[in-house]
């Protein structure tokens, strides 16, 4: 049972008159121990930790570096090829167009990081800078980046997707990106107004406050240290979503276009072969679903040690 | 209204006062007995007619105004340098709205805290950063009062980053470092974190980092109710302590009648947004005259299980009603077994009773209260 | 109810003079990061029908750990129960299985928490929870219950029980889901009731109201009564006896006329010397020096030697039994004797 990043509260009638008990003489044994120390120091006895965090490294040592595990080219393809199944130096088959499938599926990765960072990047910006501001501030800002954020929720972001997409004629990493950017922001910006609020109605905010303390030393140094915690796991756990939201709009053919390499893009065209060659599709899905879980478990880890009291 | 200096003349101030709007008269006599009572001193903090009302509202985009909740509603009193002034009531009376009031951290509703012949609540901007470094104030919850991502150091230190022409760059360190042994605390600590610390060592850091800026007011809300009963005693301790060392007037907001008469000179009782009873502490728990503050001390166990016996207890009947909608005339009367029609009708003001103005005894004091009288439920006399 | 045979050593079966409630040597740890926290360390006290004994101490002293121990709502684990007996009845409570327990639970012993809004279902109606008391355990229909429910509301005297009956939680105040609570915990006529800080989120006046009707509800229905509290005024006015507790064991433990008027523990000495009177004005209160201990580093011997005026060698290694002063009464000091100035 992992116990609580400080000290278990044993009298709980009297821990909410008085607090935790079990800290209550300070050792000169104990070092200064931040909270982000604790979060780091429970993260580290996390075996989900650890296998998420392999995986994703080696995703974007992949992304940077394809050419380090994959010799060929993902665009030099010969038709002769074409549906051939595994065989020695291509265990993973080709595709219709004769193009080697493991090749392709290391060089699919670069763009679904590509979207995943920039993406998120974008949506934590955003969405933490407006959601942090509307809740900071209340009162007219708030209500009318609400309404906004409500405007954006009631988009499907499929159809807006497909609509959006064709309507740019776009294809390209940016393209795709801008437009997450453009939907997801509302879903960031209400968990950072969320986390604010919480923050400014603590007493050390009225303590800064009682000093003389600005509004911009109240925000950076006092709410955003402590906002930023639901910021960090939603967007980690958004990241991979995000690369299977690129997936998706590739498959529907308005994300990414050939000639750019994507999982979404060869799991479109494995879809349409799948009764004659199964393995088209087996390695860039099985890659796509891998990355997307390693995210979600991390995530899932990151909000463990950040915040003992979610689980 | 946009007078903001006080006259220093006491004559003047009743009359300034009674131009004032709300129930004026009773200003009028609070000046007055003010002045009559502490005529050789000057009064370090005056609040006149202090209202806060919490706005109700309704509907979702556009909002309208369907009540309000009357959490202040005209309070006055006087603060004297290197006095203790206690605020004791009940929850919801709000005593923590007054606190927030004079640090500036609400905007008042109507009324004024002059503080040195400065209406701070006025004030804003330079002037108003100004006067915070002389007001401080010390939290209740030492587990939310300080910033967890931050370490004690950082915290006790942050009024300089904010003021800092109170103490020079290089000094800052070794200013926290005294400013840790003065409350008690090894300077070594000063990169540790709140959390690894106890409730009554909290405290301690939220207390040095009020005294940081030198202030001559503390404003105290519920500083100890949090902790243990032995952390309590050194906590108390080291405030009077230091009030003494560095001639700190406080405020002493709190729930606990036993702990306020330790610690205040004067106390003021509060029910429902108004101060009902106010004097020296023997005054009020020794000859309180109005009948809340006499149920309240009666309710106070005292650990003394022989005093059971023969103690006679004043049980209340009900609750305190909503400050959104308070009591016509006096705002007791529904709890009060001497209510009589003329307490719905017309409401007492907070001033010496009549009865007991030309007397020379402990019971003159101020009391909002009709059919004010002696009575002593402590059994102290 | 029937005797199972592996507690027939119990002292006595007639119940008229056992105590309703027997704590023996009680332990309870927890398991922490920093180590194993020792909440409960070795634990006697007992109540009989009709007494309430109050059980005093400052958070951390385990005070409200070994109250969910008897009530058997520990979380297992972090906690652990290594030792002790805990009998009900003249039956040890911890050798039952847990249906059993879950019988004894709301019917023989009940609770009252201090926070009654976090205790009390915020989506359900005040009657429909009173009332689920009656459907549950007599298999009341709903209109029965819904008339028991009222019936009980009247009893704690929540003005207009008929018509509040249908109210939410939140619609009543502090003190009134306190008595909503009490009602909840009287409502199977249980035998003992266990009320940890029942008052202490309420204000003076309405503590006093609290207070007074759990006093008189416990006389009506001759029930046990243990108090946890750490308000030391709040046990002169109700309790018969009281049992201090620091670190986990029980340093005093006395009728309440005694420990007041005279403490045979430094402990309880100094707390009583640390509150402010509102009776009379004092110089400087007398503080304990120190902190309560860290539970997973607990000093050797007596575990309050490091704040303790009076404390010898002995102290910093023996841990000093509870000791009999005269009959009624016991400290757990090695100088009983000095502390009580003999």
């Amino acid at each position: 049972m992992p116990e609580n990043t400080d000290s278990v509260i044993l009298d709980s009638a009297a821990a909410a008159t008085s607090g935790p008990a079990l800290i209550a003489d300070v050792d000169k044994r104990d070092k200064p121990r931040s909270l982000w120390n604790d979060a780091w120091y429970d993260l580290r006895r996390k075996p989900v930790f650890y296998i998420s965090a392999l995986v994703i490294l080696f995703l974007i040592v992949i992304a940077i570096w394809p050419g380090l595990i994959a010799t060929g080219d993902p665009l030099q393809c010969q038709l002769i090829n074409s549906l051939n199944g595994p065989s020695s130096g291509h265990w993973f088959g080709y595709d219709q167009q004769g193009c080697d499938v493991y090749t392709r599926t290391v060089y699919g990765a670069r763009a679904s990081v590509e979207v995943g960072i920039f993406s998120t990047v974008g949506v934590a910006v955003l969405g933490a800078v407006l959601g942090g501001l509307s809740g900071y501030f209340g009162g007219w800002l708030d209500a009318i980046l609400s309404r906004i954020s409500d405007i954006f929720f009631g988009i499907p972001i499929l159809l807006g997707g497909v609509v959006f997409l064709s309507a740019v004629k776009g294809g390209s990493v940016t393209t795709v990106s801008t437009f997450i950017i453009l939907l997801g922001w509302p879903q960031l910006a209400r968990i950072a107004r969320g986390a604010v609020i919480t923050a400014k109605e603590q007493d050390y905010v009225l303590a800064a406050k009682a000093l003389g303390a600005g509004h911009g030393r109240v925000l950076l140094r006092h709410i955003a240290p402590n906002a930023l915690a639901p910021v960090i796991v939603w967007s980690t756990i958004a990241l991979g979503t995000f690369i299977s939201l690129e997936a998706t709009l590739s498959f529907l053919g308005v994300g990414l276009k050939p000639p750019a390499v994507s999982w979404g893009i060869d799991i479109s065209s494995a879809s349409e072969q799948i009764r004659n060659a199964p393995h088209m599709l087996l390695w860039p899905a099985g890659a796509l679903s891998v990355t997307v879980l390693a995210f979600i478990l991390l995530g899932d880890a990151v909000r463990d040690a950040l915040d003992p009291k979610l689980r | 209204m946009s007078d903001t200096t006080l006259p220093k003349d006491p004559e003047d101030a009743a009359a300034t006062a009674a131009e004032a709007a709300v129930p004026d008269a009773a200003t009028a006599l609070v000046a007055e007995a003010a002045a009559a009572q502490l005529a050789d001193r000057e009064p370090i903090l005056q609040v006149r007619n202090l209202v806060k009302h919490f706005p109700l509202t309704q509907g979702i985009i556009v909002k309208r105004q369907i009540g309000a909740v009357k959490a202040v509603d005209g309070v006055s009193f006087d603060l004297y340098a290197g006095e203790t002034l206690g605020i004791v009531g009940e929850s919801g009376c709000g005593k923590s709205t007054v606190a927030k009031l004079l640090m500036n951290l609400e905007q008042v509703t109507a009324g004024e805290v002059f503080y040195k012949g400065q209406d701070i609540t006025k004030l804003s901007g330079r002037a108003l950063k100004a006067v915070r470094r002389n007001i401080q104030m010390v939290f209740q919850d030492p587990y939310t009062s300080l910033n967890p991502r931050m370490t004690v150091g950082d915290i006790i230190g942050e009024p300089f980053d904010i003021h800092p022409e109170v103490a020079p760059k290089g000094d800052r360190r070794k200013r926290v470092e005294e400013l840790l042994d003065v409350v008690g605390l090894n300077p070594e600590y000063i990169n540790r974190y709140p959390h690894q610390f106890s409730g009554g060592q909290r405290q301690r850091i939220g207390i040095a980092r009020g005294l940081a800026l030198n202030p001559e007011i503390i404003i105290c809300d519920e500083p100890v109710s949090a902790l243990d009963v032995s952390v309590q005693a050194q906590v108390i301790n080291l405030m009077e302590k230091l009030q003494d060392e560095f001639n700190l007037s406080y405020i002493f907001i709190a729930h606990d009648l036993s702990i306020v008469r330790h610690i205040s000179d004067r106390v003021g009782v509060m029910y429902l947004g108004k101060i009902a009873e106010i004097g020296s502490d023997a005054e009020i728990y020794e000859h309180p005259t109005h009948p809340y503050t006499q149920a309240l001390l009666s309710a106070v166990p005292v650990p003394d299980p022989e005093a059971r016996e023969h103690r006679e207890r004043i049980i209340l009947s009900g609750d305190v009603p909503s400050p959104a909608n308070p009591p016509s005339g006096c705002r007791f009367r529904t709890r009060c077994w001497k209510a009589e029609d003329r307490c719905a009708l017309e409401e007492p003001l907070l001033a010496i009773p009549t009865r007991f103005a030309n007397v020379d005894t402990p019971a003159k004091h101020e009391s909002a209260c009709h059919f004010a009288e002696e009575k002593d439920v402590v059994g102290a006399a | 109810m029937t005797v199972i045979d592996d507690i027939s050593d119990v002292p006595t079966p007639d119940a008229s003079l056992a105590p309703l409630l027997e704590v023996r040597d009680l332990h309870v740890e927890f398991h922490t990061r920093d180590g194993v926290a020792k909440a409960v360390n070795g634990v006697n006290y007992s109540v009989s029908a009709g007494e309430t004994l109050a059980v005093l101490g400052e958070s951390g002293s385990g005070k409200s750990v070994s109250a969910q121990a008897v009530m058997g709502i520990l979380d297992m684990p972090p906690a652990r129960i290594p030792k002790g007996e805990i009998f009900f009845q003249g039956r040890d409570m911890l050798k039952m299985s847990g249906e059993e327990r879950r019988k004894i639970r709301g019917r023989k012993i009940a609770m009252i928490f201090q926070d009654a809004l976090s205790s009390l279902n915020p989506v359900l109606s005040v009657g429909y929870q009173l009332g689920e008391m009656y459907r549950v355990h007599q298999g009341l229909s709903r209109k029965d219950a819904k008339a028991k429910a009222i019936e009980l509301m009247d009893r704690v005297r929540i003005p207009a029980a008929r018509e509040r009956v249908g109210d939410y939680p939140h619609q009543f105040s502090g003190g009134m889901r306190q008595r909503i609570m009490i009602a909840m915990a009287l409502a199977l006529e249980p035998d003992l009731i266990i009320a940890d800080e029942p008052t202490t989120a309420l204000d003076v006046t309405v503590q006093a109201q609290v207070m007074e009707l759990l006093a008189e509800l416990q006389r009506e229905y001759n029930m046990g009564l243990i108090l946890i509290t750490h308000d030391l005024g709040v046990v002169a006015d109700v309790a018969d006896k009281i049992a201090v507790m620091y670190a986990g064991r029980i340093v005093e433990d006395a009728p309440v006329h005694d420990i007041y008027a005279k403490p045979a523990h430094p402990y309880t000495k100094g707390l009583l010397q640390s509150i402010p009177r509102l009776d009379q004005k004092g110089q400087e209160l007398y503080a304990i020096k120190g902190l309560p201990p860290n539970l997973t580093r607990i000093p050797s011997g007596c575990a309050f030697n490091p704040r303790c005026p009076m404390a010898q060698d002995i102290c910093r290694t023996d841990v000093p039994p509870l000791h009999p002063v005269g009959t009624a009464r016991g400290s757990a000091c090695h100088f009983w004797k000095e502390t009580l100035g003999e």
